[in-house]
């Protein structure tokens, strides 16, 4: 996993709540390898029309092109488990998501991918909208170590991360490397559930 | 967080949480113990993770696969009959993946192959008071068994496999409590709707939910099944339905489910299971059962559900912008005018199957309206089963007969248009009634306009060519 790099970026609004990982990689190309890549398929089907003809979507217009952080509304990324929807985000190009809240399965696939999600309260998500719609093309700073973000209506957001989350993301370790670290604590808890629970 | 007492009260959720941890990290997550991982052909990605790093899976005897999401449901049944290349190479590296590492396998052609999360419960392999965990958002259905039962990501799913562990932040608790008796014609599909339409898409996330109330209790398993399907519809992590009489006796007898002395120990043991009386939810919802209609969805979100009785609502009453611009994206999408009854809208295809309901209960509730009528003039409406046993239990009393005559499709077991990648998509433009779970922008096929139902008012629209209140038919 690569290790996060404070960003200095273009942020692009999506003003719209429950965007689900059906839309941000749509199913038909869930069965592509993953080393092809997925970032033609972040949001396929709101990018591109049946002829392949770009539609009015925000990622289209120019000024967005090169977003490296994306701010959305509510319950972003919720519905399909599927990681795709993180390797789409991430190959097309992102490497920082802020929402008022998200799609829970979505949330752990992001971290295990290097992908930052960030927090915030609803108000604070809907300034940085109006301020990114308001500006096409700003950027925005997002400082991990900081947790901060800021936005261009020149404001500073502090936000909240799980501690061991931010050394992971960090560093770019992975957590199956903790875990297998762990292997005596998990041998010894497997005996005491066998003999608690034979039949399971 | 609100951390539990861990002497006191505690709930069916807290329980089981606290039997599984291993080791809790200086962050409070939890290190968590995985009775059960269920793995599908869309598993692929996590075993090459695992083949990266030379690493084999841990416990290949708590390990069950079955391919669903990508296999044929007409025609031959096996992976070499599979057109298109990508889909084929999946369900096949499933088949290898078996045979490497030493899981159990219920391959294609094999009578115990079905949907993942119809599987677990039909061979006893899902049981209470287990942690549970696959590689699908559906997860939250084993939950119906007095389980905690999660989806996750393709990583985490080679971390189970690698470890047989999981991470994760101790959820929220949330209780809905469903009292009064349902209504002729209401089913499991019904509750859900109406709860995810009350408390929004949003609405259990950083929860975990238990279903509680006379009318949970009155659900067979299969209902239950229903309800905890859907639970990941309104952002919970899992759903949970405390086990009593009715969950034993649907267990008793299944192939994984434990026998004899074992029997009587696990009876013992998930008898002290459900939430003790006293415990305490970080929060409570509760719904009038007997006021539950039949629901339809018009929108893009699982929380866009109304009564059939009730019309297209027209997005100017919500009180929010961004709401009215979802309602109005949606209703475009849907190609919908507001104020239409629901019972005008007509339908071009209808689908009974997916893991919401494709059980045994699920088609016999759909072939008692299909019986002795006709599908619809230019409407094409498909049966396709959760699992072969259930097709062949449905064989078994004449359901597929009553199917067939009235111009239903039968087919094979698979998800199938629930989700369309093994090629049974709803074409653009076409409105399905479908009994799946996800209503979204393109599920079941780009352009698709997808609306959740219960079978029986999938039979319903089917036979009438629209929306109908079923309760008008079974009337007849
Ligand atoms: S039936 Fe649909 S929701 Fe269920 S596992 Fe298959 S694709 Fe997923």
């Amino acid at each position: 996993m690569q290790a996060f790099k404070n960003l200095d970026a273009v942020a692009v609004p999506i003003a719209r709540p429950n965007v689900d990982t059906d839309q941000i990689v749509p199913a038909r190309y869930l069965r592509k390898p993953r080393k092809l890549g997925f970032g033609d398929y972040l949001f396929r089907d709101l990018r591109l029309d049946k002829d392949g003809r770009e539609r009015d979507f925000v990622l289209n217009k120019p000024a967005y092109r090169d977003a490296k952080i994306l701010v959305a509304e509510r319950n972003f990324g919720c519905g399909s488990s599927r990681e795709s929807a993180v390797y789409a985000l991430w190959d097309y190009g992102f490497r920082a998501v802020i929402a008022p809240s998200f799609g829970d399965i979505f949330f752990g696939n992001s971290f295990m991918n290097g992908l930052l999600l960030v927090v915030l309260p609803e108000a604070d998500v809907a300034a940085l909208i109006a301020a990114h719609e308001a500006k096409p093309g700003a950027h925005m700073q997002v400082d991990l170590a900081a947790q901060t973000v800021t936005g261009a209506d020149g404001k500073t957001y502090r936000f909240d991360i799980d501690a061991y989350r931010k050394r992971c993301l960090l560093e770019g370790l992975d957590e199956l490397a903790f875990t297998l670290s762990q292997r005596d604590a998990i041998a010894a808890f497997e005996q005491k559930h066998a003999a608690a629970t034979p039949w399971m | 967080m609100t951390q539990p007492q861990s002497t006191g009260p505690r709930t069916l959720f807290e329980k089981i949480w606290h039997s599984h941890a291993v080791v809790e990290r200086e962050d409070g997550q939890t290190l968590l113990y995985i009775d059960r991982h269920l793995v599908h052909d869309g598993s692929a990605r996590a075993f090459e993770v695992l083949a990266e790093r030379g690493l084999k899976v841990a416990r290949p005897d708590r390990t069950f696969a079955v391919p669903d999401h990508y296999v044929p449901t007409t025609g031959t049944r096996s992976a070499d009959a599979i057109a298109d290349d990508d889909a084929r190479n999946l369900v096949k590296s499933l088949t290898r993946n078996a045979a490497a590492h030493g899981f159990t396998l219920f391959d294609l052609g094999d009578v115990r192959q079905g949907i993942v999360h119809v599987m677990g419960p039909e061979q006893g392999i899902s049981q209470p008071g287990m942690m549970i965990v696959c590689g699908d958002s559906h997860t939250s259905t084993h939950g119906a068994m007095g389980a905690y039962a999660c989806g996750i990501g393709a990583s985490q799913v080679g971390h189970v496999l690698a470890t047989q562990t999981l991470w994760q932040r101790k959820p929220r608790t949330l209780r809905i409590t469903i009292d009064g008796t349902l209504g002729p014609g209401i089913s499991g599909k019904d509750i859900i709707l109406a709860v995810i339409a009350k408390i929004g898409a949003a609405g259990g996330v950083g929860h975990t939910i238990e279903y509680a109330g006379s009318a949970i209790r009155a659900l067979s398993v299969e209902g239950r099944l229903t309800v905890c399907n859907m639970s990941i519809e309104a952002g919970a992590r899992a759903g949970l339905v405390a086990p009593d009489d009715t969950t034993y006796q649907y267990l008793a007898g299944r192939p994984y489910a434990p026998k004899g002395a074992q029997w009587e120990q696990a009876l013992a043991y998930w008898k002290t299971l459900p939430s003790d009386s006293g415990a305490t939810f970080d929060r409570e919802v509760s719904l009038d059962g007997a006021a539950i209609a039949p629901m339809v969805t018009w929108g893009n979100s699982p929380e866009d559900a109304a009564p059939i009785t009730g019309r297209v609502p027209d997005p100017s009453v919500f009180d929010n912008a961004e709401r009215r611009d979802a309602v109005r994206r949606a209703l475009d999408y849907m190609g919908l005018t507001p104020g239409t009854p629901l019972s005008d809208v007509a339908v071009d295809r209808v689908f009974i199957g997916s893991c919401t309901n494709s059980r045994l209960d699920d088609l016999r509730a759909a072939a008692v309206v299909a019986k002795g009528r006709k599908v619809a003039a230019g409407v094409n409406a498909m049966v396709v089963p959760g699992s072969e046993l259930i097709r062949q239990a449905a064989e078994a009393e004449g359901l597929d007969g009553i199917f067939r005559a009235a111009g239903f499709e039968w087919r094979a077991a698979g998800c199938s248009m629930c989700v369309g990648v093994n090629g049974d998509l709803v074409a653009a433009g076409q409105r399905c009634a479908s009994t799946s779970n996800r209503n979204f922008v393109g599920r079941q096929g780009q352009g698709a306009r997808t609306h959740l139902v219960s079978p029986a008012m999938a039979a319903a629209a089917a036979v009438t060519g629209r929306f109908t209140d079923v309760r008008q038919l079974l009337a007849n």
